[in-house]
């Protein structure tokens, strides 16, 4: 069976600069993986070319067993997206966003219905079915964000900082469903800033100046490297020189007040 | 000097809008120069309580002093000391980064010239960029610009709304840095976060969960109110060990953390190895051949939870 996601030395070049430059990898079905890099690494060039929405200047790469070149259109319904902060239409009702969504990923009207019905049930939302978006708490919205983004059981989907914000046990609860749409064969690739979130992963990767530095399980990076967090990992990473571009604390050249 | 004033003290402060309590009587206190961390959620009530201390809305009760001066009656000589960034970039997106910081600079009444000693430090990282609008910088740089113009008119203390969020993980570790050079400067720096990796950063922090304060200390003594046991569980099926866990009768709780489970449970008259010997064997015993089970120290983000538990405030 061909991997979740499969890339062969997929490129992106903007005049000069090269945003991407020859990444492979992939990832298997079911798996959860964390694509990691500092801003400007490439991550998002990266996204675009995946989801279809962008061309490669070279190389390959399918999602779900389609072209993202020949078969962008493919890819993208066979795909679901979640960004922390821009999924949701804020100003629709919660019963609203799941039928919009059901129409644009092209469900039936009585699928919209029972799945629109099961994702209340599921999530307990009932009594706000009829309550705009903008009205729940950012842990209700973050988990209806990824049900909708998987309403049309996609083969992947696309995570964007998924648990920002929340408190901690409302977090777990997400990630639950995360492992949850993982045991069930979706495939779920996780972008995020924060590398505790990242543990959570099965696999990451780690991009730096548009390659891939370190692929690995969280727990086979940080003894790679002789830490004991990712976060530790990816400073050491993004940061080659060990340079550390503040003074530490105490030293002479602390700022001085007065 | 013998009579010490606190740099910053609420007492029982509460505040709420409509049927929302934002604040439910928060009291703090900080012992001088410190870097002081509230560590919560979003709406958890600390932009809130922000904007009380920088005199920009009332309390409904209590009473706070910030630099010994009181809230209500010294509102003006209160703006003049506080450097505060807040939680959204505040900068104006058209003007370069050197006028945002003369603007911010003539507003104190001062210039860039009189602020730039203290700036220095972190205002030379991006002075290179002086021209560019303040609008096209990176995330990383224009937490550095915000810093800066909080910090240009040489305030008193520091009140720092999420200033790290959606900022990547070298600029934070980097940002977390030039706080603990301001700190040892001797400027008491409050700071909130919702990531409770950076509360290790601070001296002490308040956890804040729906505008209550479950707990103040110094971040590794935090751990210490657990009040269970608490194991770290490791083994290749995380998710059906979870659910395995779950159904364990001795189970207090069972999480998952990062790439490990975390395990709680109430006995105390059993020695800590032993209990793990026994979950270990419970999970061998139900199909996880290679579950390990090892005794742990239980840290911010564990204690959090129990006391959100505690509390009746979980979501």
């Amino acid at each position: 069976m061909t991997p979740a996601i499969d890339v062969h030395g997929l490129t992106r070049r903007f005049g000069g600069f090269t945003a991407v430059d020859a990444i492979t990898f992939h990832v298997e079905r079911g798996e959860v993986f964390g694509f990691l890099g500092a801003n400007g690494a490439g991550k998002t060039t990266a996204i675009k070319m995946l989801i279809g929405l962008l061309a490669p200047t070279s190389g390959s790469a399918s999602v779900a067993g389609f072209d993202v070149i020949s078969q962008a259109e493919d890819v993208r319904r066979h795909i679901g997206y979640m960004s922390q902060r821009f999924s949701l239409y804020e100003d629709l009702t919660v019963r609203e966003n799941i039928t919009l969504y059901g129409g644009i990923y092209g469900l039936g009207d009585a699928e919209i219905r029972e799945r629109g019905d099961a994702l209340i049930a599921t999530l307990s939302l009932g009594g706000a079915a009829r309550e705009r978006v903008s009205s729940l708490p950012l842990g209700w919205k973050q988990k209806l964000a990824f049900s909708v983004a998987l309403l049309h059981e996609p083969a992947v989907v696309f995570l964007d900082e998924p648990t920002g914000g929340v408190d901690p046990i409302t977090r777990r609860q997400f990630w639950e469903m995360i492992y949850a749409a993982a045991a069930r064969g979706t495939t779920v690739f996780v972008t995020t800033h924060y590398l505790d979130e990242a543990e959570y992963c099965d696999r990451v990767s780690i991009m730096v100046e548009g390659r891939i530095a370190a692929m690995g399980t969280p727990e086979e990076l940080e003894r790679e490297n002789g830490v004991s967090t990712l976060d530790d990992v990816f400073v050491r990473l993004a940061r080659p020189d060990g340079a550390p571009a503040a003074p530490p604390d105490g030293t002479s050249t602390a700022p001085r007040r007065r | 000097m013998s009579a010490v004033v606190s740099p910053l003290v609420v007492e029982g402060v509460s505040k709420r809008f409509g049927d929302v309590v934002a604040l439910d009587a928060v009291s703090i206190e900080l012992r001088g120069a410190e870097l002081f961390g509230l560590v919560g959620p979003d709406g958890g009530g600390k932009t809130t309580l922000f904007r009380i201390l920088t005199t920009l809305i009332l309390p409904d009760a209590g009473r706070a002093s910030v630099l010994g001066l009181d809230l209500l009656r010294d509102t003006w000589a209160i703006r003049a000391r506080v450097g505060y960034m807040p939680g959204r970039f505040s900068l104006y997106p058209d003007l370069s980064v050197e006028e945002n910081l003369r603007f911010f600079a003539s507003v104190f009444g001062t210039t860039l010239e009189e602020g730039y000693e203290l700036i220095a430090p972190i205002y030379r990282q991006i002075e290179p960029f002086r021209d560019r609008r303040a609008g096209a910088l990176s995330g990383g740089m224009k937490q550095k610009l915000a810093l800066s113009c909080a910090l240009v008119h040489r305030p008193d203390i520091l009140l720092l709304d999420e200033p790290t969020t959606g900022v990547d993980a070298v600029s934070r570790r980097e940002f977390w840095d030039l706080l603990g050079s301001l700190r040892s400067s001797g400027l008491p720096i409050v700071v909130s976060t919702p990531y409770m990796d950076e509360a290790s950063r601070c001296d002490r922090v308040a956890l804040i969960q729906q505008g209550r304060v479950l707990a103040i200390d110094a971040p590794e003594a935090i751990g210490e109110r657990f009040p269970d046991r608490l194991f770290a569980v490791r083994g290749s099926d995380r998710y059906a060990m979870l659910q395995a866990l779950r159904g364990y009768a001795r189970a207090a709780s069972v999480f998952p953390f990062g790439d490990e489970l975390h395990y709680s449970e109430r006995r105390t008259d059993v020695a800590p190895d032993a209990v793990a010997d026994e979950v270990r064997d419970f999970l061998h015993s139900s199909g996880f051949g290679d579950a390990e089970v090892v005794p742990i120290r239980p840290g911010i983000e564990d204690t959090f939870m129990a006391l959100m538990g505690a509390s009746g405030a979980a979501a």
